[in-house]
């Protein structure tokens, strides 16, 4: 396979931290380890089919299960809430001081559910459809479909809980179009859509809790899971006040985790957000899927220096009335109103007439990167592009545009100490989302027996592209409508608590875990782990963010097997492994970005073709649009670790197209 | 319902709901208390003859300052019901901050807010004082029974007894001020709609009562009654 | 080749290099819940006005780290304002000097060079400190889970739009609901009562029709929760809404106590956790 990629691409320039590798990954012969599960039939009637032939688990024996959820974000909340509900006993993990703190409480926009309430011919299949041309033909047909069809149930199960949705004055559900989608089937509560639904997940949760099926356990990191004759069994964990590593056994693990979009440093992400918990699961034998297909969102408020911890995130809805534009020459270091009309370059209004500013994300942030690296960018660092309301507000009235988008516009002031009413805003892509994740079956099983994956931690129904308003969806989807069915369906297969917490296994990865901390409070070196992360971030978004090349990709892995190697020895890491020890948090954290980094590159140099968030600039057509490899690459990259710094085993498993054809995506 | 009410009580709400309905009584009371008190312009025979009217009031239901001891008790139980509330309350506030700020500022509070209970001391000091003063006659240069005109104006003819009768007018008016409010919103009566109503209500209500009351050591001292 | 340009990679013209801004700063310190902590004073030259609050804080911790000391543990995530994970009282006020903004949204601009700033935990019976200025609000979550929710156990669900509710009472409850939960409102409180978060909850489900069968039950088990958790009484004085970064206003208390108060006398069910 080696041999293949080095005649597909030219060899890599000489790099210095470049330690040339003549093997960067194995093909694997066997796909015996990909079983998919989907059904066959009707595809309506899959989901319906699969449920009633699943394995149902006597309620009285249910309290003698326990379950472990990792996360309490939309798909671990959800989970949790319905499984005790149903009879298991629950132990749900979050990092956070409490489950109501989970990312998913960032999501802004909205949902998206086939409910067609606006009857403008919105359905489950248009839903369906919608989605899988979306991700550019890289997800299952069978899952997505089911999305679909859970979908409407989302929002009934939401407002029964009183999620305060937008309503009309009739007192119906209101309902918007998002992220260029042709018909309005996007339900929000304002600017906090993401909140509302997951302080519904979390009040079912708090019940739960009240009532004792839940144990909570906040500030609890899980560090690792615990795989005992060839299942999961549990997990280990850090009390993050005490420092205490435990135990936690379950008949059956969920990873409900969240994105890893924090390998770069800078995301929409929380700064907490982290990968930890499933690269652990994947270094215990679950294969990653498609790592590399990550989303950039093209309307984030741009960095302003080094000292930046995060990027915020600006609704899309801004580009309904804003008008992107840069200016026509390079170096032009005017005030915006200084610059006339006819030197500003509308850049996506003239290569996409028809489309214009609601391109799809990545095409936007495409754009947005190629005009900065024209060295056209404005604002600090040349790393932006304007988005203008000049024109609407004469069109509309200040009044209608601040109605529309007050909210953002001082979110907006309160960072930049710039009105956008005045001048034109700054925006820059950030990373937002990654579509990639633990691999698993239809009833989102890894490929280790009894482990499930949720949520945006799994690979997800999005391909390699996700829409807006959809993960949110898929969350609820998983937790509320999914695993309640599958988990229950490997339980009725296992005899019950057959392990306990002092059994060896456990205290064997207790012990890793210990001296892993131990290690790194040891080095005592001249470099804050904060450091290390941003660097690391960088080589990852230079590389292996909007665009990617064979040459870069290659540089990359040895740039981040060298920095790997300086963190171990050269990391400083302050205070004891018995208290709250934020940098020992990160510090664990980061170490794991860096294998995951790695293997992020390692994927995308495999996919020699361009798809969703992933461009190769080997593969575009003559106009430099993603241009796709349905011959070699029409499905799911499924990676199984080998060792640090050990190339990875590639598994593939084949995408097929019975109902939506694959065609190529055009916004001209 | 009598359990009911207990587990009202037992509860921080339960004892404010008991400060508010009391305040009302005491308001009621001082509103019309300083009303009657106004009639002392109108010369002593009017004004004793209200005192005696006091006493008088409800004949022939009831006998001689019956009806009067009756206010007198309910007024009674109201100060003592309202100050042990505050007491309960306050005692509760201090241990639910053990350890104060080192620095502290209010962005919003009104001044009254914070001095309900400084003020709500002074008043109860000025009662006591007010009825050894004009009650009791104990604490008085030359108390007359039966003769309320000769009493106040011989009192307030001294400038510190004045000065403090001022003082602890203007305590009552601030305790009013974010009282009345407050008293809806604990009763749950006050919302966006009818907030600057109440506001405003409660403002006039203490800014004339605080007139009113003044209006009395200074006429005094200045003369005007004699 | 793809290379992103990067602050200080090709810089672009128009860029600018903020000025920085020399700052007294006193922390309060405490290794742990058990032993006492202490204000200590540090200094930074390195803070700029383009800074967020947290970013600033991140700054000294980085030079704590290097110099060998332990940095300050401070309380965040999302950092925009919505998880509600930070909270600091700087110079006596709750989130700092600008209104409904978080800590983790409060710009170094809204301070001077040379400034001294005080920097505090939320002080609170029911908040006991952790570590420096992270505090315990678990408290809030058990009085959410004394009875702060809905019955609704996934599946039995009607069609969302069988039950209209009329915008005004969405819009209200919506307005409730927008809660992060951050506890300023007790570390502002000179009661350090929790009614502003309490009453939140109980006002967003109140106006709901979702919300009216178990409308007396839940704030009769949310007050008793909330009274058992130490919390102090509230006595209408307002800061608690004068420094929400949502700006949840006092309406929802009266709604509390009046619903409390029937909950109680009139419609007398629910009670100590039914
Ligand atoms: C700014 C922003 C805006 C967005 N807007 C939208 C939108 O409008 N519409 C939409 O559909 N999607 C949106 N998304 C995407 C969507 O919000 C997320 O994909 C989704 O909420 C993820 O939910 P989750 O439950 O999978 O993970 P999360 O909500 O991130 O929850 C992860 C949970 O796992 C826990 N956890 C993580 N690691 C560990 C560990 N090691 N140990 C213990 N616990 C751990 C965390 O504590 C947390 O509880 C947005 C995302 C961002 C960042
Ligand atoms: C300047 C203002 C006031 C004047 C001139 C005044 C005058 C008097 C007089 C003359 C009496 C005796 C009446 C009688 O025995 O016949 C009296 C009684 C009393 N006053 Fe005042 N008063 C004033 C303000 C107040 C205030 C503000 C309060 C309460 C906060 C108050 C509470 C009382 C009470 C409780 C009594 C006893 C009534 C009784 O006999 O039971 N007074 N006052
Ligand atoms: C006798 C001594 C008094 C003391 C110690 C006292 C104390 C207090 C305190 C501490 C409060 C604050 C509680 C709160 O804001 O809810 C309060 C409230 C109140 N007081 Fe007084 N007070 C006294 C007398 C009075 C008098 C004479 C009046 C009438 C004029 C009065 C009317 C009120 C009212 C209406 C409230 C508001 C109750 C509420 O907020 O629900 N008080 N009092
Ligand atoms: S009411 Fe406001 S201040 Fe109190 S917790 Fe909620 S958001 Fe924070
Ligand atoms: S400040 Fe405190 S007293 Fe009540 S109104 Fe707010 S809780
Ligand atoms: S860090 Fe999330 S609100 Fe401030």
């Amino acid at each position: 396979m080696a041999t293949e990629t080095e005649r597909r691409s030219p060899a890599p320039p000489a790099a210095p931290a470049t330690p040339a590798r003549d093997t960067y990954w194995h093909e694997s012969a066997d796909h015996s380890m990909l079983e998919s599960r989907a059904p066959e039939g009707p595809i309506d009637k899959r989901w319906e089919e699969r449920k009633f032939s699943m394995k149902l688990v006597n309620p009285a024996n249910k309290r003698r299960y326990t379950v472990v959820v990792v996360g309490s974000g939309l798909a671990g909340a959800s989970a949790a809430a319905s499984l005790a509900e149903l009879g298991y006993r629950v132990e749900c993990f979050c990092y956070q001081d409490s489950p109501r703190r989970a990312h998913s409480i960032a999501a802004q926009g909205g949902i998206n559910a086939a409910k067609n309430y606006r009857n403008d011919g919105d359905s489950v299949h248009r839903l369906f459809y919608d989605t899988v041309k979306g991700g550019d033909f890289r997800a299952r047909e069978s899952n997505v479909y089911r999305l679909a069809q859970v979908s409407t149930d989302i929002i009934d199960q939401c407002v029964a809980q009183g999620v305060p949705f937008a309503r009309e004055y009739g007192g119906l559900l209101d309902n918007r179009s998002f992220g260029g989608a042709q018909v309005s089937r996007t339900f929000y509560a304002r600017g906090q859509t993401g909140q509302q639904l997951l302080l519904g997940a979390y009040s079912a949760l708090s019940r739960q809790i009240g009532l004792g099926n839940v144990t909570m356990h906040p500030r609890t990191e899980m560090l690792d899971l615990v795989v005992v004759d060839g299942a999961a069994r549990g997990i280990v964990t850090r009390d993050m006040v005490t420092g205490a590593i435990g135990s936690h056994v379950g008949d059956a693990v969920i990873l409900a985790t969240g994105g890893y979009g924090n390998v770069y440093y800078l995301s929409t992400n929380a700064k907490g957000c982290n990968v930890t918990a499933a690269w652990r699961a994947h270094k215990r034998g679950a294969l990653f899927a498609n790592p590399c297909f990550t989303q950039i969102h093209p309307t984030c408020i741009p960095v302003t220096g080094d000292h930046q911890s995060k990027l915020t995130l600006m609704s899309e809805s801004l580009r309904n009335d804003g008008r992107i534009w840069v200016p026509l020459v390079a170096g032009d270091s005017r005030r915006p109103d200084q610059i006339p009309e006819n030197e500003r370059d509308y850049f996506l209004e003239r290569k996409y007439p028809s489309f214009g500013n609601l391109v799809p994300r990545d095409v936007a942030s495409r754009n947005a990167k190629t005009v900065c690296d024209e060295g056209r960018g404005v604002g600090p660092g040349g790393l932006g592009v304007y988005l203008d309301f000049a024109d609407a507000i004469k069109r509309l009235g200040k009044r209608t545009i601040a109605e529309r988008y007050g909210n953002l516009f001082d979110m907006y002031q309160r960072i930049t100490a710039e009105n956008p009413y005045e001048v034109p805003m700054r925006i820059y892509p950030a990373i937002h989302y990654t579509m990639g994740g633990l691999w698993v079956d239809y009833e989102l099983q890894s490929t280790i027996p009894g482990l499930f994956v949720a949520g945006e931690a799994n690979f997800s129904d999005h391909g390699a592209n996700r829409l807006g308003a959809s993960a949110l969806m898929q969350g609820l989807a998983d937790g509320y409508f999914v695993l309640p069915y599958t988990v229950g369906n490997y339980l009725a297969g296992v005899k019950p608590g057959q392990y306990k917490p002092d059994n060896i296994a456990f205290k064997e990865v207790e012990n890793e875990i210990s001296q892993r901390t131990q290690r790194f409070l040891a080095t005592k070196g001249t470099r804050t782990v904060a450091s290390f992360h941003r660097e690391l971030g960088k080589l990852v978004w230079d590389y292996c963010g909007m665009a990617r090349t064979d040459a870069g990709l290659k540089r990359a892995i040895g740039r981040i097997a060298a920095l790997r190697t300086e963190f171990y020895e050269n990391v400083h890491i302050p205070g004891t492994g018995e208290e709250l020890n934020q940098s020992l948090e990160q510090a664990g954290r980061v170490a794991d970005f860096f294998e995951l980094a790695e293997l992020m590159c390692t994927d995308a140099l495999h996919r020699t073709e361009s798809c969703g968030g992933h461009f190769r600039e080997e593969s575009q057509t003559p106009e430099g649009e993603a241009l796709r490899d349905d011959e070699h690459f029409s499905d799911v990259a499924a990676w199984e670790y080998n060792g640090v710094g050990n190339a990875p085993t590639l598994h593939k498993e084949p995408l097929t197209f019975e109902y939506v054809h694959p065609s190529q995506r055009s916004y001209k | 319902m009598a359990v009911s009410a207990a587990r009202l009580y037992r509860t921080s709400i339960g004892k404010k709901v008991i400060m508010a309905t009391t305040g009302v009584v005491l308001i009621l009371f001082v509103i019309g208390h300083i009303y009657g008190n106004l009639h002392i312009y109108e010369g002593s025979t009017t004004f004793n003859g209200y005192a005696k009217f006091l006493r008088v009031v409800g004949a022939p239901v009831f006998a001689n300052e019956q009806l009067l001891w009756i206010i007198r008790a309910v007024l009674l139980a109201c100060v003592v019901a309202h100050i042990t509330c505050a007491v309960q309350l306050t005692q509760q506030s201090r241990a639910s901050r053990p350890i104060r700020y080192v620095k502290h500022t209010d962005p919003k509070a009104t001044w009254a807010s914070r001095t309900m209970r400084w003020g709500g001391s002074i008043i109860l000091a000025f009662i006591v004082i007010h009825l050894m003063n004009l009650t009791f006659g104990t604490l008085h240069p030359s108390f007359i029974e039966g003769n309320a005109y000769h009493n106040v104006t011989a009192l307030f003819k001294l400038w510190y007894v004045s000065a403090f009768y001022i003082v602890a007018m203007l305590a009552v008016g601030f305790h009013l001020y974010h009282g009345t409010w407050s008293m809806f919103q604990t009763l749950g009566i006050r919302n966006r709609d009818n907030h600057r109503l109440l506001r405003g209500g409660a403002l006039v209500l203490s800014v004339v009562f605080v007139l009113a009351s003044t209006s009395v050591p200074l006429a005094v001292l200045t003369g005007i009654v004699k | 080749m793809a290379v992103m340009a990067r602050p200080g990679a090709n810089v672009a013209p128009n860029s600018h290099i903020p000025p920085t801004m020399h700052l007294t700063l006193h922390v309060w310190r405490q290794h742990d819940a058990a032993s006492p902590g202490k204000m200590v004073q540090y200094t930074t030259d390195d803070a700029s006005p383009d800074m967020s609050f947290l970013e600033m804080l991140d700054v000294v911790n980085e030079e704590l780290t290097l110099r060998g000391e332990e940095p300050i543990a401070f309380e965040h995530d999302c950092r925009e304002g919505i998880c509600g994970s930070c909270g600091l009282m700087i110079n006596g006020t709750a989130h700092g000097p600008e209104a409904a903004t978080t800590t983790c949204q409060l710009h170094m601009r809204s301070f001077k060079d040379g400034d001294e700033i005080y920097i505090e935990p939320w002080r609170s019976k029911a908040f006991p400190v952790i570590k420096d200025l992270v505090v315990d609000r678990s408290s809030f979550d058990r009085i959410i889970q004394s009875g702060g929710y809905i019955s609704a156990p996934t599946g039995g669900a009607v069609d969302a739009n069988a039950m209209l509710v009329a915008k005004p009472d969405a819009d209200f409850a919506f307005e409730a609901a927008a809660c992060i939960g951050c506890g300023a409102c007790v570390a502002q409180c000179p009661n350090a009562s929790a009614m502003l978060f309490t009453a939140a909850k109980v006002a967003h489900l109140a106006v709901l029709p979702q919300g009216q069968p178990e409308r007396y039950a839940r704030v009769g088990q949310m007050v008793e929760r909330m009274e058992s958790e130490g919390f102090g009484n509230c006595t209408n004085i307002g800061e608690c809404s004068a420094v929400c970064p949502k700006g949840i206003a006092l309406d929802v208390i009266g709604l509390l106590n009046r619903d409390f108060r029937k909950a109680r006398l009139v419609n007398n069910d629910g009670g100590d956790g039914m």
